[in-house]
C-alpha cells in the first residue's frame, strides 16, 4: 500500500518534471542532437560490421556498441514516425519538426529508466528523505540543461549508474557489478569509477576465504566477460574491433574541451600564461606556442609556454592517485552504505584531473552525491555548494538569448528549492519526527539521529565564505551578461568563458577536498 | 511544533496517519511561510511561462494581417511615432485599418513603455510604417520579454497580495492549502497560453483586478476603485466585473452611518483616476468621442468566430444577425447582461460579503461572457479568474470550468499552432490540482449546506463521464480529421455547444450558490472571511 503510493507520488513528480520538459521542446538544441539523428540513421541503415566504419557525417559513431543498439532500437520507431529521420544520405541536418519531437520525446522517455533507478534506490528511505531526493534528481536542472536543451541521454545512463548503486547498497554486489558492465558498455567516460567497482567487489564480494573467494570471483570474472562479448563480440567477428576502439578513444583531441570545463588543468593553463608573462617580463625570451590547448595533436608541440605539457598518460596517473585513498579505504574497510561516495568521488577525480574533461561530465557525480546530500547537515551544506557550481558551469552550454531566462529560472528554482528542503530537514525539531520515523523504518533513524545535534546548532545555514562565493558566482554572470559586451564590446570575447570555468572550477576543488575529507575520516 | 498539534486536534477525524503522509510531501515547501512557498511557485510558474514563449504567437509568419502579436508590435510602433491625440484618430501616419488601438489609454502608455524598451533593443521593431509585419528572433525575444516582465510585475505581486489577505483571514486554512492555492492561481493554464503563446496582456489588467480585489478584501476601498479604474482603463473588457464591484461597494456604503459621504468619497476616486489616465484626451469632446468609438467597435457584430456564448449558440437556430438590426441587438444583449447580472448584484447590495463578493465577481463576468455584445473565446479568461480565487471553497466546479474554458480555446490555439503547449499545460494543471495528498476531489471542506443541491451533484455525474469523454475524443477529431466540405466549422460548432451547456450550467449553480449565502447569518460570515 505504502510504496504503490510512493510509486505515485514518484510518477507525479516525474510528469510535472514531463510537462516541462515538453515545453521545452522548440527550444535550441546543439549540434548533438544531429550526431543523435545521424546515428539513428547509421545503425538503420548500414549492417552492424559498418557501424563504426561509416564516414557519412563527421559525426561519427563514437559511443560503445551497446548505445549503437539502444540507437538502433529508437530507430525502428523513428522509421515508423518519418522514414527521412533514418535516411543516412537525404536525413543529414533534418530538422523537420517530426524529427525534432521524436527525439526530444525519446529522451523524455529514455528518463524514465532514471526514473526506476532513484525509485528503486528510495525506496527504504522514509519519506521526508525520499521527497528531497525526488526533488534533487527527478528536477535536477542540470539535467534539463543538458538532455533536454542541449540535447544527449544522460538520464537513461546515470539510471544505470543508480540501479547499480541501488543493488550495491543492497548488497547485491554481483548484479551491481552487473549493471556497471552494462553501463560501460553504453558510455566508457563512466569508466572512471571502474577501479573503485574493482577494489570494492574484489574486497566486499570476493574475498570469503580462497575457495569461495575464488568461485566468486571467477562468476564476477565470468559475468563482465559475457556481457562484454555480448557488446564487442560482433564487432570482433566482423574484424572491426580496432576500427571501434579507434572511434572510442580519441586522443587526438587536446587537453580541454572548447570550453574548459572547471577542473585542475584550468588552474595549469592560467598558472603557464603568469609564469610566461613574468618570464618575459624579466627578459627571458619565451616562445609562445601557437598550438591550442583544446585541439591540435599531442605530441607534436607543446600548447604550454613554461610548464611542462600534459600527456594522457599523465593525467591517468593523477586520476589514480587522487584515488588512491578512496582504494585504501574501500580495502580496507568496504561497506555498502559508502558506496555511493566513492564512485561520486571517482567521478569527481576523474572530472578534475582527467583528460579532454567535458563540461557535462560534472552530472556523473552531482547525481549520485543527491543521494547522500539528505544524509547529514554536512552532506547538505556541501551539495547545495556543489550543485549550484556544477549546474552553472554548464551555462555556456545555452548561449542564446531565447534561453537564458530558462537557464537562470531553472537554476533559480533549484536553489530555492534546494535551500527550503535542506534548511526544512535539518531545523524541524527532530524529536517527535524522529519517532515518527523510527516507527515507519527502524533501519533509517541512524542518521536523523546524526543529524539532530547538527539542528541544535542552529541548521542549515551557508557560511559566509559559501555566501561571498555565491555571490561572487552572481558577479561573474553579470560581468559576462552585461557589463563585458557593455564595456569591452567584442574585444576579449574568451574571458567570460574563461572566467566562468575558473570561477567554478574553485567550487568543484572545494568539492573534491570536501569528498576527500569525508573519506578519508569516516571510518 | 505547538501549532502543528493544534491542526492534529481539529483534523481528529482525520487519519492520524495520514495527516502525517500529507504533511511530510509537502513539509519542506510551506514550512517557511507564505513568502518562501510564493517564491517557490512563483518561479515555477515564470519557468513556464519563458517555456510557453518559446512557441509561436497567434499569427506568425501569415501576412498581410498578421495576428494579435502584430497588432501590439504595430500600437507601439504607433504610440512611440506619434503624438498622443493621433494615437485614435485616422492620419496619414495611422491606419486605423490595420490594428488601430482599439483599447483603452492604459493600454496606449504600456504600449509607449514596452515601444520603448524594444527601440533601445532594436530600433528597427518599431519604426515607423517600415516595422510592419516585423518577425525575427530577437524581435520576437524582446515583446515576449515585455510580457513577461508585465506579468512579473503586475500580475505576481496581485497574486501574492491577495493569497496574502486571504489566507491571512482564513481561519482554517491549512498550509498545504495555501501552497495549493497560489498554484491554482499562478499557473492557470488558459492565462498562460494566451498571455504568453497567443501573445495578450491581459496579465496587467486581470493582475490589477485581483489586487483590487485583494484591497476589497482588505477593508482598503479606496485603493481598490483606484486599481480597478486602473484595469478598466487598461482592458475594457474589464466592465465584465464592475457589477461586483459596484454593488458590493455600493452595499457596503449602504451600511455606513453616512451613506452618500462613503459614495462620494469613492466616486471621486473613480473620477479621479479616471481624468489622470484619459487626460490628454478630456480637451475636447471630439477626441474623447473618438477613443470612446474606438472602445467599443459594434460594427464587427454580435459574436465573432465561435465563442460559447449565447449568441453564438443559439444563432444555431434563431439568426439574430438577420433578424435584428445591430442597434436593436445592442439593446438586447444589454437587457440580458443586465438581467443576468441583476440577482447578484442585489445580493451583494443586500449583504455585502467577502465571500458574496468573490461570487459576485464570477457571476456578473459569466453573465457578460454569456449575454453581452461581442464576446471572444479568450473572454472566458475574466469569469477563471474569480473561479480561481474561489478554488479552494468550489474546487470541483473550478476544475470543471478550467477543463471547458481550455477546450472552448482549443480551435483558437490550434490555429495558433499550439497544441503542444496546450496539452502540456493542461496537464500540468491536472497534476497540480491533483497534487499527491493535496486536494484531488477529496471532499475535505464538504459544507453541510452542499447538501441543499445534491440533485445538481448527481445530475452532475450523470452527464460529466459522457461529456468528458466525447470532449476528448472531440479533441483527437479535431486534430486528425478534416470537417465535412458542407459544414467546415462543423467541429467548432460541436465544442461550442458543449461548453456553452457546461458554462451556463456553472453559471446557474454560481448563482445560487451566492444567494444561499444569504442564509447563513451575515455576522456569521462577516467573521469568517475578515
Amino acid at each position: 500500500m505504502e510504496s504503490s503510493s510512493s510509486t505515485r507520488q514518484l510518477l507525479w513528480f516525474f510528469a510535472i518534471a514531463v510537462c516541462v520538459k515538453l515545453l521545452l521542446i522548440p527550444a535550441y538544441h546543439s549540434t548533438d542532437f544531429e550526431v543523435h539523428r545521424h546515428w539513428l540513421a547509421l545503425t538503420h541503415s548500414l549492417p552492424l560490421s559498418n557501424w563504426y566504419a561509416d564516414e557519412t557525417s563527421p559525426w561519427t559513431l563514437d559511443y560503445p556498441p551497446f548505445f549503437a543498439c539502444f540507437e538502433r532500437f529508437l530507430s525502428i520507431f523513428a522509421h515508423y514516425i518519418d522514414p527521412q529521420i533514418v535516411d543516412l544520405h537525404n536525413g543529414l541536418n533534418y530538422r523537420a519538426n517530426s524529427a525534432i519531437y521524436f527525439l526530444r520525446i525519446s529522451v523524455i522517455l529514455s528518463d524514465l529508466w532514471l526514473l526506476y533507478g532513484v525509485c528503486r534506490l528510495t525506496k527504504n528511505a522514509d519519506v521526508k528523505r525520499r521527497n528531497l531526493i525526488w526533488v534533487l534528481i527527478v528536477w535536477s536542472p542540470a539535467l534539463v540543461m543538458v538532455d533536454h536543451l542541449h540535447f544527449q541521454y544522460n538520464g537513461f545512463l546515470l539510471g544505470w549508474l543508480l540501479l547499480s548503486i541501488s543493488f550495491l547498497q543492497e548488497g547485491k554486489d554481483l548484479m551491481g557489478g552487473f549493471l556497471f558492465a552494462v553501463l560501460l558498455c553504453f558510455k566508457h567516460l563512466f569508466a572512471v569509477a571502474a577501479p573503485v567497482y574493482f577494489v570494492y567487489l574484489l574486497r566486499h564480494y570476493c574475498w570469503k576465504g580462497l575457495f569461495r573467494g575464488f568461485s566468486r570471483l571467477s562468476v564476477l570474472g565470468a559475468v563482465v566477460v559475457a556481457v562484454f562479448a555480448a557488446a564487442y563480440g560482433p564487432f570482433l567477428y566482423h574484424g572491426q574491433i580496432q576500427q571501434v576502439f579507434n572511434r572510442m578513444f580519441p586522443f587526438g583531441r587536446g587537453l580541454c574541451h572548447a570550453y574548459w570545463a572547471p577542473n585542475f588543468w584550468v588552474f595549469y593553463i592560467i598558472l603557464d600564461k603568469v609564469f610566461s608573462f613574468f618570464l618575459k617580463k624579466f627578459g627571458f625570451s619565451i616562445q609562445i606556442p601557437a598550438a591550442s590547448f583544446t585541439g591540435g595533436l599531442v605530441g607534436d608541440s607543446s600548447p604550454f609556454a613554461v610548464l611542462p605539457k600534459i600527456s594522457p598518460s599523465t593525467t591517468l596517473i593523477m586520476v589514480l592517485l587522487a584515488l588512491s585513498p578512496c582504494f585504501i579505504k574501500a580495502w580496507t574497510n568496504p561497506q555498502p552504505r559508502m558506496v555511493a561516495r566513492w564512485i561520486a568521488y571517482a567521478y569527481t577525480c576523474g572530472f578534475l584531473f582527467g583528460w579532454h574533461v567535458h563540461e557535462k561530465a560534472s552530472l556523473h557525480f552531482v547525481i549520485p552525491l543527491a543521494i547522500v546530500a539528505v544524509q547529514s547537515l554536512e552532506d547538505a551544506k556541501h551539495y547545495f555548494m556543489l550543485s549550484i557550481v556544477s549546474c552553472y558551469s554548464l551555462f555556456p552550454l545555452l548561449y542564446e538569448g531565447q534561453e537564458y531566462p530558462i537557464k537562470v529560472l531553472l537554476l533559480l528554482l533549484h536553489s530555492i528549492l534546494m535551500w527550503l528542503g535542506f534548511s526544512t530537514k535539518f531545523t524541524r525539531a527532530s524529536a517527535p519526527n524522529t519517532m515518527v520515523t523510527a516507527k515507519k523504518k527502524g533501519a533509517q533513524s541512524k542518521s536523523i539521529e546524526s543529524s539532530s545535534p547538527a539542528a541544535e546548532k542552529g541548521g542549515f545555514t551557508i557560511g559566509w565564505v559559501g555566501k561571498s562565493y555565491l555571490l561572487g558566482l552572481l558577479l561573474v554572470e553579470i560581468w559576462g551578461q552585461f557589463l563585458h559586451p557593455y564595456l569591452l564590446g567584442d574585444k576579449f570575447p574568451f574571458v567570460p568563458l574563461m572566467l566562468i570555468s575558473t570561477y567554478c572550477a574553485f567550487g568543484i576543488m572545494y568539492s573534491w577536498i570536501w569528498q576527500l575529507r569525508w573519506i578519508i575520516s569516516t571510518t | 511544533m505547538g501549532k502543528k498539534k493544534e491542526k492534529k486536534e481539529i483534523n481528529e477525524k482525520v487519519d492520524v496517519e495520514a495527516v502525517e503522509i500529507e504533511d511530510d510531501t509537502w513539509w519542506w515547501l510551506t514550512h517557511k511561510g507564505i513568502g518562501a512557498t510564493f517564491l517557490c511557485i512563483s518561479v515555477f510558474a515564470l519557468l513556464v511561462r519563458v517555456a510557453v514563449s518559446l512557441h509561436p504567437y497567434s499569427g506568425a509568419g501569415s501576412p498581410p494581417k498578421f495576428g494579435d502579436y502584430e497588432a501590439q508590435r504595430h500600437w507601439m510602433e504607433i504610440t512611440l511615432n506619434l503624438p498622443v491625440l493621433e494615437w485614435y484618430r485616422n492620419s496619414t501616419g495611422n491606419d486605423l485599418s490595420y490594428w488601430g488601438l482599439d483599447y483603452p489609454p492604459l493600454t496606449a502608455y504600456q504600449s509607449y513603455f514596452h515601444g520603448l524598451f524594444l527601440r533601445f533593443f532594436d530600433p528597427d521593431s518599431v519604426s515607423l510604417f517600415t516595422s510592419r509585419g516585423y518577425e525575427t528572433y530577437v524581435g520576437k525575444l524582446l515583446m515576449r520579454w515585455t510580457v513577461l516582465s508585465s506579468d512579473t510585475l503586475i500580475f505576481f505581486p496581485a497574486i501574492f497580495y491577495f493569497a496574502f489577505v486571504y489566507h491571512s483571514s482564513c481561519h482554517s486554512s491549512r498550509k498545504n492549502d495555501c501552497a495549493w492555492h497560489i498554484a491554482m492561481l499562478l499557473l492557470n493554464p488558459c492565462l498562460i497560453l494566451i498571455d504568453h503563446g497567443h501573445f495578450q496582456y491581459n496579465c496587467i489588467s486581470l493582475g490589477l483586478t485581483v489586487a483590487a480585489i485583494a484591497a476589497i478584501l482588505s477593508q482598503r476601498e479606496l485603493l481598490a476603485s483606484c486599481l480597478f479604474t486602473l484595469a478598466l482603463s487598461h482592458k475594457q473588457m474589464s466592465v465584465y466585473y464592475a457589477p461586483a464591484f459596484f454593488s458590493h461597494l455600493l452595499g457596503k456604503c449602504l451600511r455606513r452611518k453616512n451613506p452618500i459621504h462613503g459614495v462620494a468619497k469613492l466616486g471621486l476616486t473613480v473620477l479621479g483616476t479616471f481624468t489622470v489616465v484619459w487626460w490628454p484626451y478630456l480637451h475636447s469632446t471630439d477626441a474623447l468621442l473618438g477613443v470612446l468609438s474606438r472602445l467599443a467597435p459594434f460594427e464587427r457584430g454580435i459574436y465573432e468566430d465561435y465563442v460559447a456564448n449565447f449568441w453564438c449558440t443559439s444563432s444555431v437556430i434563431i439568426k439574430w444577425k438577420r433578424l435584428f438590426s445591430v442597434h436593436s441587438l445592442k439593446f438586447i444583449s444589454l437587457t440580458a447582461t443586465v438581467l443576468t447580472c441583476l440577482p447578484s448584484m442585489v445580493q451583494q447590495v443586500m449583504a455585502p460579503s467577502s465571500r458574496g463578493f468573490l461570487y459576485g465577481l464570477l457571476n456578473s463576468s459569466f453573465a457578460f461572457y454569456l449575454f453581452s455584445f461581442q464576446v471572444h473565446e479568450k473572454s472566458i479568461l475574466l469569469p477563471l479568474l474569480p473561479a480561481s480565487l474561489l478554488a479552494l471553497e468550489e474546487r470541483r466546479p473550478f476544475k470543471w470550468l478550467m477543463f471547458y474554458g481550455l477546450f472552448s480555446m482549443f480551435p483558437l490555439l490550434c490555429r495558433d499552432k499550439l497544441v503542444l503547449p496546450y496539452f502540456a499545460l493542461h496537464a500540468l494543471f491536472m497534476l497540480l490540482y491533483h497534487a499527491p495528498c493535496g486536494h484531488g476531489g477529496r471532499p475535505r471542506n464538504a459544507r453541510p449546506n452542499n447538501t441543499k443541491f445534491d440533485y445538481f451533484d448527481s445530475f452532475k455525474t450523470f452527464m460529466n463521464g459522457f461529456i468528458y469523454l466525447s470532449s476528448f475524443i472531440l479533441h483527437i477529431v479535431y486534430l486528425t480529421m478534416h470537417p465535412p466540405e458542407k459544414f467546415p466549422y462543423l467541429f467548432e460548432a460541436i465544442i461550442m455547444l458543449i461548453c456553452f451547456y457546461q458554462f451556463a450550467l456553472l453559471a446557474f449553480y454560481t448563482n445560487v450558490k451566492q444567494w444561499s449565502l444569504l442564509e447563513h447569518s451575515t455576522t456569521e460570515e462577516e467573521k469568517k472571511l475578515i
